[in-house]
């Protein structure tokens, strides 16, 4: 590190340590820049000179931690010059998460985050349980239920609708704020650009920079021999489609007048159950690849906060494919109350989880379609 | 572990750009072969870990190059930046064969991207490694290893046991063994002296001392000292070399490009004696930065300064160490332990030879000295609008072109004239053939993979028989 040390000496002030670090592995690669090819952080890289605080948290976030620049990259330890980009990227990452945490007095939840999101779910499921078993006789709890309605013996339609609408609720609000907090700590603005949108939309959708530049994602060694993007797409999309369910679902219900549940051959049923077993395969194929990746390009620290998340997506599939498999046996109550404890934690806790690494890169990806769209048309920056 | 007790088809003593070239043509001959790296894995390479592109013949735009590069143009080209200086014959086929090696390397893994940010004028002619030479070079490794090339780490050649130009067998040290590995054919891609100071000293002198290794510490020339002793036929002037000015505060081995700097047409370059000594607007920048290092080694010290103002600080590329500032003349002097009267008589004598003009960076514009010794005959701008920065700047040596002499097979040629038995070169081993000295960017990569692609397919063909 100290090879190039020279090049922070009074010029930008930083925050932190990882964002001096990361200033300092930027201004040695924009004047190298053989990655340019490689994904956005580059590109977006050479538009600037001096990279303050903000710059590092947009460039941070743009980063899909692929490893193509570090298996790529003559400088990375053991070189002198110790550029390790995918590490302090990530670090600076993670610390964003929780500077733009909103509120900030839960922003701490970020700090020992494997563990918060455990004690809070263990809470969750526990309530729903005990909240069951208080409200319901044995054979009701223990009794199987068939036909329209069977899941609202256990809790009636309109408490469970309030109760997750107000948590689903809470956290869009609390994620729209921590985004407006970040979109507007980044940087400074920069004009909206005709297409832009699309150009960031495709991006996020197809993953388009969990590729190194097509020359592959990289795990441990050169070979690019990992497969998170595949598994993300199961997990990513698999997600979308058990919300779609839920939201045919509540079409259903309201519209329709038909109530959960409903036959397995009907859309809500075919949608989660597709949408589950991507939800399954996808984050276990993340939390393996994690466990086998090279640790050096990782923010070891913050691995519980990595691992939660996705652990909690496992979760929400499983107890919700146990649910449906065995909706029409006695064990029907007891896996609902598991269910629906795992569901409210994840909603809770998502504002405050790896969640948030989608919204705020999301929102990176938009940022650098336009200011791409805006330097090719010929704007000084 | 790789059994180095077998013997081979090919024995390949190098792991960069030209050796993994012949690997792969070797093995795809069906030939077995076996790699000696002298280096660890992380090292491995070479030169070849700081190489951006490749400057490759193609009569039409593609993909990534912006336009066509006829050989004629490649051929012209080259006279020019060797001063006629090279083997015509050899020249000319290495540039035909370069157009059919471009279609080659994505085939074996190599991806190609469009010229990077701030090199427009290469855009045409040149190829750029996407991800950069560590990339490509993995690429190449992944696709030898896939092949069943044999490869081996911190595996230095410590001897050669060759009779009359036949090779028979290369003594390995690993650890604290010695081991003699015996192949039917020998190709030496182990990189040029460029790091062996001492040897660099016996040219040059003790100014030799004073410079930096941009690449790779493995390339002593150990391998092309044996080859020579042995009776092969030297090519090339041992005070040749491609070297840069670059800046001084760089690491005395292996800092790579990023510490060239781009800077020296868009101000004065003085010595330590606050003396300027050359036309720093001679020519546009990419045809002319080779000369300079040369030219600084030549100073007292080999030690220069390049000294400009506010009004030139963006129109380069971000360079890795910051320049040098001061609010005056006196005080960059100050800094830069020059004589303050000195200096500040270089640039106000500059700043009055400066005749008006309009300045373009992109042109041969009309900003020039008049009456000033040497002149400045482009981008000359008065300097006296502070800050004042100054790079101070050493010559930078990249590889050597000394090397072993070779035939269109990349066969060496031995002292009296025949060809050798079963010995190939490919790489900075024998760039002399072709560069007799000056350097055209991107060059040295065409050089190692089109005769490393020959190397490996004559050695396999010589091995099958």
């Amino acid at each position: 590190m100290q090879a190039t040390s020279l090049i922070t000496a009074g010029s930008t002030v930083h925050g932190t340590k990882a964002l001096e670090e990361a200033d300092r592995l930027m201004t040695v690669c924009n004047s190298c820049r053989y990655c340019e090819g490689l994904c956005a952080v580059f590109p977006a890289m050479e538009m600037r000179r001096a990279f303050p605080d903000g710059d590092l948290n947009y460039i941070a976030n743009l980063c899909h931690g692929c490893g193509a620049c570090y298996y790529g990259c003559q400088f990375s330890p053991p070189h002198e010059f110790d550029v390790n980009v995918p590490k302090i990227l990530a670090i600076v990452r993670n610390d964003s998460y929780r500077s733009f945490a909103w509120p900030q007095s839960f922003a701490p939840l970020f700090d020992r985050n494997g563990l918060a999101i455990s004690l809070i779910t263990a809470l969750s499921v526990a309530a729903f349980i005990a909240g069951f078993v208080h409200m319901h006789d044995p054979n009701v709890l223990f009794g199987t239920h068939r036909g329209p309605g069977a899941f609202y013996k256990l809790m009636p339609h309109n408490a469970m609708a309030l109760l997750f609408g107000i948590a689903f609720l809470y956290s869009l609000v609390a994620i729209g704020m921590g985004l407006r907090l970040f979109w507007r700590g980044i940087a400074e603005p920069v004009q909206s650009q005709a297409g832009a949108l699309w150009d960031a939309g495709k991006d996020t959708a197809t993953l388009r920079y969990l590729d190194g530049g097509k020359n592959g994602c990289f795990k441990d060694d050169e070979r690019p021999t990992d497969r998170r993007r595949i598994y993300h797409h199961l997990a990513f999309y698999g997600f979308l489609l058990c919300f779609a369910s839920t939201t045919v679902a509540t079409g259903y219900h309201y519209m329709l007048g038909l109530q959960a549940p409903y036959p397995w051959w009907d859309l809500p049923v075919l949608l989660g159950t597709v949408g589950g077993i991507g939800l399954l395969i996808g984050p276990a194929g993340l939390l393996i690849d994690k466990k086998q990746r090279d640790p050096d390009m990782l923010d070891a620290p913050r691995l519980g906060m990595e691992t939660a998340f996705t652990v909690m997506l496992f979760l929400t599939s499983l107890t919700g494919l146990a649910l449906l498999f065995l909706r029409e046996t006695g064990a029907m109550g007891l896996l609902l109350a598991l269910h629906l404890g795992v569901v409210f934690a994840l909603f809770v806790t998502l504002p405050y989880s790896k969640f948030v690494h989608g919204i705020y890169r999301g929102a990176a990806l938009l940022r650098y379609a336009r200011e791409r769209r805006q330097a090719s048309s010929g704007h000084a920056t | 572990m790789v059994d180095l007790t077998r013997k081979r088809d090919v024995l390949i003593i190098g792991g960069g750009n030209a050796a993994l070239c012949a690997a792969i043509a070797a093995r795809r001959k069906g030939a077995s072969v076996l790699v000696l790296e002298a280096a660890p894995k992380f090292y491995r390479g070479g030169n070849t870990r700081h190489t951006r592109n490749m400057r490759c013949a193609h009569d039409a735009a593609t993909d990534t190059l912006s336009g066509p590069y006829p050989e004629e143009e490649f051929w012209d080209d080259l006279l020019r930046v060797t001063e006629g200086h090279t083997d015509e014959a050899l020249a000319r086929f290495m540039i035909a064969e370069s157009k059919d090696v471009l279609a080659w390397m994505p085939t074996q893994g190599v991806r190609f991207q469009p010229s990077l940010g701030g090199t427009l004028s290469l855009g045409r002619t040149n190829s750029f490694f996407l991800g950069g030479g560590r990339t490509m070079l993995n690429s190449l490794y992944n696709t030898a290893e896939a092949l069943g090339v044999d490869v081996a780490y911190e595996a230095e050649v410590v001897g050669l046991q060759i009779d009359n130009g036949t090779f028979r067998a290369a003594t390995v040290k690993q650890e604290n063994d010695r081991i003699d590995v015996q192949a039917a054919t020998l190709v030496a891609a182990a990189g040029g002296f460029e790091a062996n100071i001492d040897w660099l000293k016996q040219y040059w002198g003790p100014p030799a001392e004073n410079f930096l290794i941009r690449g790779t510490p493995y390339n002593r020339g150990t391998v092309l000292k044996m080859l020579i002793e042995a009776g092969v036929e030297q090519i090339g002037d041992p005070t040749q070399c491609h070297a840069v000015a670059i800046d001084a505060r760089a690491p005395k081995f292996d800092g790579g490009i990023i510490t060239r700097l781009d800077c020296v047409v868009f101000g004065i370059v003085v010595n330590k004696n606050a003396q300027r000594f050359y036309d720093e607007g001679e020519d546009l920048w990419p045809k002319r930065y080779a000369i300079w290092g040369r030219l600084v080694a030549a100073q007292p010290d080999q030690i220069a300064y390049i000294i400009f103002d506010d009004a030139s600080l963006k129109l380069f590329m971000p360079s890795l160490f910051p320049p040098l500032q001061a609010g005056s003349i006196r005080e960059l002097a100050g800094k830069l332990s020059l004589d303050p009267d000195a200096l500040e008589a270089t640039v106000n004598g500059f700043n009055a030879a400066v005749r008006p003009g309009k300045f373009d960076d992109t042109i041969l514009d009309d900003c020039h000295t008049e009456g000033l010794s040497p002149p400045k005959s482009h981008w000359a701008r008065r300097i006296e609008r502070a800050p004042f920065y100054a790079y101070p700047v050493r010559p930078g040596i990249t590889f050597t072109y000394l090397g072993t002499k070779v035939d269109k097979n990349a066969r060496m040629l031995m002292k009296d004239g025949r060809g050798a038995a079963n010995m190939f070169a490919a790489g900075e081993i024998m760039a002399g053939n072709v560069l007799g000295r000056g350097y055209a960017a991107g060059i040295g990569m065409t050089i190692g993979s089109v005769f490393g692609r020959i190397a490996g397919r004559e050695a396999a063909s010589h091995a099958s028989h």
